[in-house]
This record gives C-alpha cells, sequence and structure tokens, in this order.
C-alpha cells in the first residue's frame, strides 16, 4: 500500500465500478455522457495504475504492493494480490491500453454505447484481477470473468459471422479453463488445503508423471489464450469478427493473459515437466512461427492477416520461455509488452480504414496515400514495426529471443530467424497493396484522412512503439530480478532421483 | 402443558395444517378471482413457518413421535430455504396464473399441502414417515399439473407424472420393505446400526438398496429414470413448472441424505457406484440433449437432469464434504431454477406463453434490465464466475477430487463445458439477435423486483459465496453426528 490506498485493488475495482457506473446510464440518449464518463474511468484506472511503476523495488523478486484477506474462509480461498516485475509490465499495458479503446470507439460505436464502453472498462479491471492475483481460485475467477464482456463484445458488436465467432472464443477457451479447474483442485488437495500460487511453487512434486498431467493441464488453457498452434483457430474468427476496439483488446492483451499463465503458473509449479515436454513446445512455437507466418502471407482480409501475424509472434514468445535461457524469458517478455503496442495499432489502422470503406479485403484498397497521408505514415511505422524493424520495438523482443534460442540450439534460431523475412513480407506487401499505387476505386478517392481523436491515438502509440526500441532498458530491467528468480525455481527440478 | 411443549420441533408442521384447513375454509367465502386475501394468507403463513422453525430451533438432533421425527439443523435450514422458494414461487406466479384463471384456493391450498409434504420429508427419521411426506409432495404436485383441465398437454403430462411416479412410489416401497426384511427395523438410525453392527442378509440389503436408488432417481429424475421430466416440466403451466423445479428439489436431497447417508452409510461403497452410473448418464444425456430442444421449459427440464447428475457427484462422494457440497449445489440450483422459470412467466402475458428459444430474441434491446438478469443466470447456470453457480460446481468438484474421482471430474468437466453451449445460446439470443416482437412487454412490479433481487443474489452470492457454503457443510455436518 503506498499513498494510503491499496494500488492493485484499485487497478481491479476502478475500472470496474465506473463500468457500472456508464451502464446506469442506460440508453442511447445519454451516449455522451456515456463516452465522457467511459473516458475518465479509463484514464483514472491508468492513472492509479502508474505508481505501481515508479514506486517499484527492482531490487528484489518478491511480490509488492501485497494485499491479503480472507475471502472463502471454507476453502481456504484469499483475496491475495501482489506484483512482481512480471505482472507489473501487464497491469501497466492493459491499463495503458483502455483510454485508448474508449477513445477509439468514440463515434465509430453508436448503438448501445453504454454497453459498449461499460464492457471494455469492465473486462479491463478483471483482466488486471488476473495478473495480480496472487491466489488460484481467485485468479480462476478472474480469468473466466473476462470471458463474459469479451463474449458480449464480439456478439453484439461484431461483424456478419460474429455469433458464431463469439461462440467459438467463449467455447474454446472455457474448455481450457475447466480442465485447468481440474489441475488447481489436484493442487488444492496435494498442497494441503492451499489456492495460494507461491505455495503450489514451493510443493514439491516428486512424481514426473503427474507433473505431466498437471501440466496438460494448463496447456489446454493457457495455450488456447495464447493461442499456439494447433488451437489457435477461434483467434482469426473472433479476430475479424470483433469491432475494432474488441480486435485491439483481444490482440494486446487476452493473448498475453495466456503466455502469462505459462510463466506463473506452468513453468514454476511443473519444472520438471516443463523440462521434459519443451521439445514439443518448441515445436509447436516454431510452427506457430514458421507456418502461420507463411499462411499469413496468403490472407486476403487485413484483420485476418494481422491477427495471423500475432499467432506467429506468440509463437516467439513460447519459444522464448521454453529455452529456459535469461535472454530467451527476457526477449519473450519483451515482445509480450511490444506485441501488445503494435497489433493494438494495427488493429486501430485497419479499423480507421474500415469505418471509412467498411471493407477489410486488401483489395477494396490500394493509393490510400494519396488521400491519407498522415494515417499512410503512421501504419508505415506500425507495419514496420510488425517486421521487426531496428529501432522499433519489435526488434528488441525478436532479438533477444533469437539470441537466446542460439544459445539453445542453432537450428531453433534458424528456424524462429525466418520470421524476419516471412513478417516483413506479408505485413509489408499488405502495406504496399493498401497504401501506395493509384487510387483503386470512389471509396478510396472519398476518403477523409485522420482526425485529431485518431491522431491523438496513433502519436502516443508511435511514441512507445520507438521508444520502446531505441531505450528498453525501463521494460527490460524491471523485470530482471523476478526473471532470474523464476530461472532459478525451474532450474531446480521438484523430482527425486 | 407438558404435551404441548414436548411438541415444540413440529410446531411449524402444526401450524402450517391448522393455517391450510383455515385457508381452505375462508377462501370458500372469497368471491373476488384476485384472492388477494387468500394469497396473503398464504404468505402470512410461510411466514409465520418461518419464524416457528427459527424460535423453536434447538441444538443438537431432537427424535420426536418415537424416532419418527427429527429436528436438526439440516433440517431447519432446508425448511427455512424451502418456504422461501415457495413464497417466490407465489410471487412469481401470481400474475401469470391470474391470467389463466387458475389462480383458485385450490392452487394456493394444494402448495401448502406440497410445502407441508416436503417439510416431512425433510424432518423423517423413519422409513414410513418419509414415504408419508414424499406422498403427500407427489399427490400435490398431480393434482397441481392438471389443474389446467381445459389444457390436453398439461392433462397428458399430469398423466404421464402420476403414473411414473406411482411406479418410483411403488419401487421405493418394495426397496424399503426388502430392508426391513433384512433389518428388522423402519427406523432410520436403527437401520444404520443393524447394518453396522449386526449381521444382516447382505445381498437381500443391496437388493432392497437398488430399489431404494431406482426409486429415488425416479424422483430426482435422473437418467434411466427420467423419462417424465421433460414431458411433465413442458406440458405443465410454468408456475406448476417452476414449483416443481424448485422446493422439491431440496426436499429431495434431505430424502438421499435420510435415506442413503444416515441409514445406509456402511454400504456406501455399493450405493456410491450405482450413484455414479446415474450421475454420468444424467450429466451426458441431460447436457446433450438440451442442446437440440428449442422450448426453453424442455431445455430447462434437460438442464434439470444434468444438475442433479452434478448434485449426485457430491453425494457420492460419500464425505462430508460431499455432503455438504451436494446441499450447497441444491439451494443453488433452486435460486437459479426460481429465476429461469420467472423470467419465462414475466415475459408471458394473457393468452402468450414466452416459452420458446425465439421468445428471448433481442430481449436486450426491449428490457436491457431483465436481459442482464437473465445472463447472471444463464451464466450461473452453466457455472461461469462470478457467479454462484461456479462454487456450487467448485465445491462438489472439489469433494469429488478429495474422494479420489479424479476421472469423474474430468467428465464432469467436459459435460459441463456441453451444457455451457445452450446456455450461451440464450445469451446470444437475448444479446445478439433482433428481437421478433416489439410489443410492450407489461412487467408486474412485485415480480420484477424479485427477479432483480434473484438476478443479483446470483451475483452478489458468487462474490462472496462463504456465508452460504459455510451454512450448508455446517449443517450437514451436524446432523450426521450421533
Amino acid at each position: 500500500m503506498i499513498f494510503g490506498y491499496p494500488l492493485l485493488s484499485a487497478a481491479i475495482w476502478l475500472p470496474i465500478l465506473f463500468g457500472l457506473l456508464v451502464l446506469a446510464t442506460g440508453n442511447d440518449r445519454n451516449a455522451r455522457m456515456a463516452r465522457i464518463i467511459a473516458l475518465v474511468g479509463a484514464i483514472l484506472g491508468f492513472l492509479v495504475t502508474i505508481p505501481l511503476y515508479t514506486g517499484f523495488d527492482r531490487m528484489t523478486s518478491d511480490m509488492q504492493f501485497v494485499e491479503m484477506k480472507d475471502w472463502i474462509v471454507r476453502f481456504n480461498i484469499h483475496y491475495h494480490l501482489g506484483v512482481d516485475g512480471i505482472s507489473v509490465l501487464f497491469v501497466l499495458l492493459n491499463s495503458f491500453f483502455t483510454p485508448l479503446v474508449v477513445i477509439a470507439g468514440w463515434q465509430v460505436i453508436e448503438k448501445r454505447v453504454a454497453q459498449y464502453m461499460a464492457a471494455f472498462l469492465i473486462m479491463s479491471g478483471l483482466v488486471n484481477g488476473v495478473f495480480v492475483a496472487l491466489d488460484a481460485m481467485l485468479f480462476y475467477v478472474f480469468w473466466e470473468a473476462m470471458l463474459i464482456p469479451m463474449f458480449i463484445i464480439i456478439g453484439v458488436w461484431g461483424g456478419p459471422n460474429r455469433v458464431y465467432a463469439a461462440l467459438k472464443f467463449f467455447l474454446y477457451t472455457l474448455l481450457g479453463s475447466l480442465l485447468m479447474l481440474v489441475a488447481l483442485l489436484y493442487l488444492y488437495h496435494k498442497s494441503g488445503g492451499s489456492f495460494e500460487i507461491l505455495d503450489f511453487h514451493r510443493m514439491a512434486m516428486p512424481s514426473l508423471t503427474a507433473q505431466i498431467l498437471v501440466f496438460i493441464a494448463f496447456f489446454m488453457a493457457f495455450s488456447v489464450k495464447v493461442p499456439m498452434f494447433p488451437v489457435h483457430t477461434w483467434l482469426p474468427d473472433a479476430h475479424v469478427e470483433a469491432p475494432t476496439g474488441g480486435s485491439v483488446v483481444l490482440a494486446a492483451i487476452m493473448l498475453k493473459v495466456g503466455a502469462y499463465g505459462f510463466i506463473r503458473f506452468s513453468m514454476p509449479i511443473t519444472p520438471d515437466a516443463s523440462h521434459y515436454l519443451a521439445p514439443v513446445m518448441i515445436a509447436l512455437s516454431l510452427i506457430a512461427v514458421v507456418y502461420i507466418g507463411l499462411v499469413a502471407l496468403t490472407q486476403a482480409d487485413m484483420k485476418k492477416l494481422v491477427a495471423y501475424s500475432s499467432i506467429s509472434h506468440m509463437g516467439f514468445v513460447t519459444l522464448g520461455f521454453f529455452i529456459f535461457n535469461a535472454y530467451g524469458m527476457e526477449g519473450a517478455l519483451l515482445q509480450m509488452i511490444s506485441h501488445g503496442f503494435i497489433s493494438g495499432a494495427l488493429f486501430l489502422c485497419i479499423g480507421v480504414l474500415y469505418d471509412r470503406v467498411h471493407s477489410r479485403q486488401i483489395v477494396d484498397y490500394g493509393g490510400v496515400a494519396n488521400k491519407m497521408p498522415v494515417f499512410a505514415a503512421f501504419f508505415m511505422l506500425f507495419a514496420m514495426a510488425n517486421s521487426g524493424l531496428p529501432g522499433t520495438s519489435g526488434f528488441v523482443g525478436e532479438f533477444m529471443v533469437i539470441m537466446g534460442a542460439v544459445k539453445a540450439n542453432f537450428w531453433f534460431a534458424f528456424a524462429a530467424a525466418s520470421t524476419l523475412i516471412f513478417g516483413a513480407a506479408y505485413t509489408l506487401w499488405m502495406y504496399k497493396r493498401v497504401i501506395f499505387g493509384a487510387v483503386a476505386n470512389d471509396h478510396v478517392a472519398h476518403l477523409r484522412d485522420i482526425g485529431s481523436r485518431e491522431k491523438l491515438v496513433f502519436v502516443i502509440l508511435a511514441i512507445t512503439v520507438l521508444g520502446m526500441g531505441l531505450y528498453p532498458l525501463p521494460f527490460a530491467d524491471i523485470m530482471h530480478a523476478s526473471v532470474n528468480d523464476l530461472l532459478v525455481h525451474l532450474a531446480t527440478p521438484k523430482v527425486l532421483n | 402443558m407438558n404435551l404441548l411443549a414436548s411438541l415444540s420441533p413440529a410446531y411449524a408442521e402444526i401450524f402450517l395444517l391448522v393455517m391450510v384447513s383455515a385457508i381452505l375454509i375462508v377462501d370458500l367465502f372469497i368471491v373476488n378471482y384476485t384472492k388477494t386475501l387468500t394469497y396473503l394468507l398464504v404468505q402470512i403463513s410461510l411466514l409465520g413457518c418461518s419464524l416457528i422453525t427459527v424460535a423453536t430451533h434447538e441444538d443438537g438432533i431432537v427424535h420426536m413421535f418415537h424416532h419418527m421425527f427429527v429436528d436438526d439443523l439440516m433440517s431447519d435450514v432446508l425448511k427455512l430455504l424451502t418456504y422461501l422458494s415457495v413464497s417466490m414461487m407465489l410471487v412469481y406466479s401470481r400474475s401469470y396464473l391470474m391470467a389463466r384463471g387458475l389462480f383458485t384456493g385450490e392452487f394456493l391450498a394444494l402448495v401448502l399441502f406440497a410445502t407441508l409434504g416436503m417439510m416431512v420429508m425433510i424432518s423423517a427419521s423413519n422409513f414410513l414417515s418419509l414415504y408419508l411426506g414424499l406422498e403427500l409432495l407427489a399427490l400435490s404436485l398431480y393434482a397441481l399439473v392438471a389443474l389446467q383441465r381445459d389444457s390436453a398437454i398439461a392433462t397428458e403430462s399430469a398423466m404421464k407424472y402420476f403414473i411414473l411416479g406411482a411406479m418410483a412410489s411403488g419401487f421405493l416401497l418394495y426397496g424399503m420393505s426388502m430392508l426391513y426384511g433384512a433389518t428388522g427395523s423402519l427406523d432410520v438410525n436403527n437401520v444404520a446400526d443393524v447394518i453396522r453392527h449386526g449381521a444382516p442378509n447382505k445381498p437381500l440389503l443391496v437388493f432392497g438398496l437398488a430399489f431404494v436408488v431406482a426409486g429415488l432417481a425416479f424422483k430426482l429424475g435422473a437418467v434411466p429414470f427420467h423419462m417424465w421430466v421433460p414431458d411433465v416440466y413442458h406440458g405443465a403451466p410454468t408456475a406448476m413448472t417452476m414449483f416443481i423445479g424448485s422446493a422439491p428439489k431440496l426436499a429431495a436431497f434431505a430424502f438421499v441424505m435420510r435415506i442413503l447417508v444416515e441409514a445406509m452409510q456402511p454400504l456406501m461403497i455399493d450405493w456410491s457406484g450405482m450413484l455414479m452410473i446415474l450421475a454420468v448418464l444424467s450429466m451426458a444425456v441431460g447436457n446433450i440433449t438440451a442442446i437440440a430442444q428449442t422450448n426453453i421449459k424442455r431445455m430447462f427440464a434437460y438442464s434439470t437432469i444434468a444438475h442433479m447428475g452434478f448434485m449426485l457427484v457430491g453425494i457420492l462422494s460419500g464425505t462430508l464434504e460431499g455432503y455438504g457440497s451436494a446441499m450447497f449445489y441444491a439451494v443453488v440450483y433452486v435460486l437459479m431454477s426460481l429465476g429461469g422459470f420467472g423470467m419465462i412467466m414475466l415475459l408471458s402475458r394473457e393468452g402468450f406463453e414466452a416459452d420458446t428459444l425465439n421468445d428471448f430474441k433481442g430481449l436486450n434491446q426491449r428490457s436491457p434490465w431483465l436481459a442482464f438478469m437473465m445472463l447472471l443466470l444463464m451464466f450461473s447456470m452453466a457455472g461461469v464466475p462470478p457467479t454462484v453457480g461456479f462454487y456450487a460446481k467448485f465445491s462438489v468438484l472439489n469433494a469429488a477430487v478429495q474422494a479420489g474421482h479424479l476421472q469423474l471430474v474430468v467428465m464432469a468437466v467436459l459435460f459441463s463445458l456441453i451444457g455451457a453451449f445452450y446456455y450461451l445460446r440464450i445469451v446470444k439470443l437475448m444479446y445478439f439477435d433482433a428481437p421478433e416482437s416489439h410489443e410492450k412487454l407489461y412487467i408486474q412490479p412485485d415480480s420484477s423486483l424479485l427477479i432483480s433481487i434473484n438476478g443479483l443474489a446470483v451475483l452478489i452470492l458468487g462474490i462472496l459465496p462463504n456465508t452460504l457454503m459455510s451454512v450448508c457443510a455446517v449443517s450437514v455436518q451436524q446432523s450426521l453426528l450421533h
């Protein structure tokens, strides 16, 4: 606790409270008020998380800003919150994106504005809850609860095939989550009646078989969210049908939740199983990087293309985790943050085009630069970042993961590095077809360039992407202690032999 | 005076019986079709019962009427919840039944008789009194389903209900007679003692047990004894369906507790295997068949079957933890079921039943608040946190893991994933689809207030589930301590 109020609780409940307040404004006659309250809530939600960064003690890997209260005494479940150097970054990332999403949906959403804004605010709070929960059940509750607003967002404001996408999204993730629940119950009994994640980290699990089963249960939950090949198929559907804000949150935040699960649960709780199954994980990651990269190349739909590119980039993240060295781990974490900014920005760019032309097909565009020069410049920056151009944030993470992979095995690195080619190919080719050339049709001819509201969002994102690319230290150094601790933990076997 | 004082554990039952008789007479003199006075008297009787139950509560276990009747914490808690749910059911169904000319004195009297039957079931500690309570409940329910005489479908379902119910009672009685033959006693505690210490005829015991379990499965609607459930739920007027789907589940839980757990705990190995088959089949058939339904009452019928299967998972764990979680599950189920059927009645009006899935289309545009309440109820039935339905599933699964039934748990989890689909479909219809009719909803203030309380309760109990969970666990614990 700092400044006399519980920071982490505020990060969770402030957005949720504002969300309820927005809901209370009722129908679309009060849309303006709903928007303003939502923006205030989102900005306040971001402001309360800033002390988490400034007040963070970089020297220790212990949990900080800890809050602990009894919650369900019968099952020894606590309302236990805390952040370490890893989770603090994601809380910030999530809270940072909420105002951007609210601004991005400012004029575009005309139907049921209050519900739209409220869903995003409530989800933002719930996602913060996922990142800061230190009690496994509390984590699980936030984890599942966050599906509800996303389900509604995709289903209500999404594109033509939204119902299919929303149901697919929900059921896919629920399947994984329920198996995780079984694993958590198993751990609860093995640990002698505790749901504390940190107790799970410390508890002995002498049987490799048990570890592998627990690992698989967690894998089902987290791999769906990441998403890893071959359970990635919900993502392109969900992305394509979701409204712009939904896509941004999905790509920038939701995917990180799955990867976060791996480092908070799977790896420290079942270190031996992680080592044992690492070849499988690495193989799946490389398939995602290479194969999904190629799939992205063939997409005709811009959103689908970025969705596949997200899967490919997340393949880098899981690769970085499972090569078990500091470069890989930190690179993967940086990649997560940077991918959040870049994919969010790209979806916002596509949203800008979609709002004007109502098409996501690449063939419907061409020569946009003639009509929207400012937009084309921003889009260029984010496209470059997505292909991993040095100087942008996209480069840092990928480079570190490749360095880590070289240490582990040259061929891993070789396969992973192919993304530098494929990534550049699909992103820049899409960019070329959409932006350059002669004005393709009447729709493009009537395009207006971005307004000040959109400019504001893009400027903020551009500064972050460049800043993180040129000077990644503030991001890297906050996680050092925690990453080292995690690696030490991973190197200590729990199996006795 | 002494006699009167010694009756104190049964004051609530006696009071209710007196009140029903009085209400039957008073009602003869009320010609007004709204029956306001009778209705108020019924609600007052239920309130009076709750006060009496609280006032006559004693710590420990009190037996009376030669061990026919028992008063313990579990029975008090279950009775209080029964009054509550009956009273909620009356509030929900009042205007619905009035629009159909069914809000009569007979209806109210039958409901109270059924309530009395449930109270007897909950407090019975002898096979005979158990059966007595069960039949009082069942006969009242048959009559309630048949109350809408001019509806062919209601009459048909009453017929089915009666025939299959009578058969189930026969099974139960036959099983009980076998148990009597093997142990020489009808008293729940005596039976347990004889099985534990004596050397009864084991095959005869298990033979009787199988019939008892079959009878129970009939009453609970567990697969393969579930055939009546969809037809009755579908055919009966929604108010009656709500009644069948709510409080009697609590009584049925008590019934299972008294007969399987208290009387036949030593045979746990035997009955827990039987229940396991019932539970898995119920969850499978209930959840899968529910997907194919277009009528929401039928869908809820299959969902009930699945929920009962889930509750059985708690019981078959055979631990205090398991019984407590099953009780919690039953209570939570009743709360959700009341809300679900309440919503159907809320959306219905004179001459129109909102009982197909399509009637829920676009509810969010017609009434965002009601849609939100239904959303909470549906997510709760699907077992998604932060609603209370999740904790119900969680505590049952936890008990089963503790008892070592890991495969069963994985199966239960997979079936509840399938179940999530049809609950989500309702949410989809309400939020994602356009409404089919734009007719204004006429909603009674009392039932709309109640549905708000009901929906929010599902959420608030989900955020703070500790109290209700502990109450269930403690009451089961106390009544099993001998």
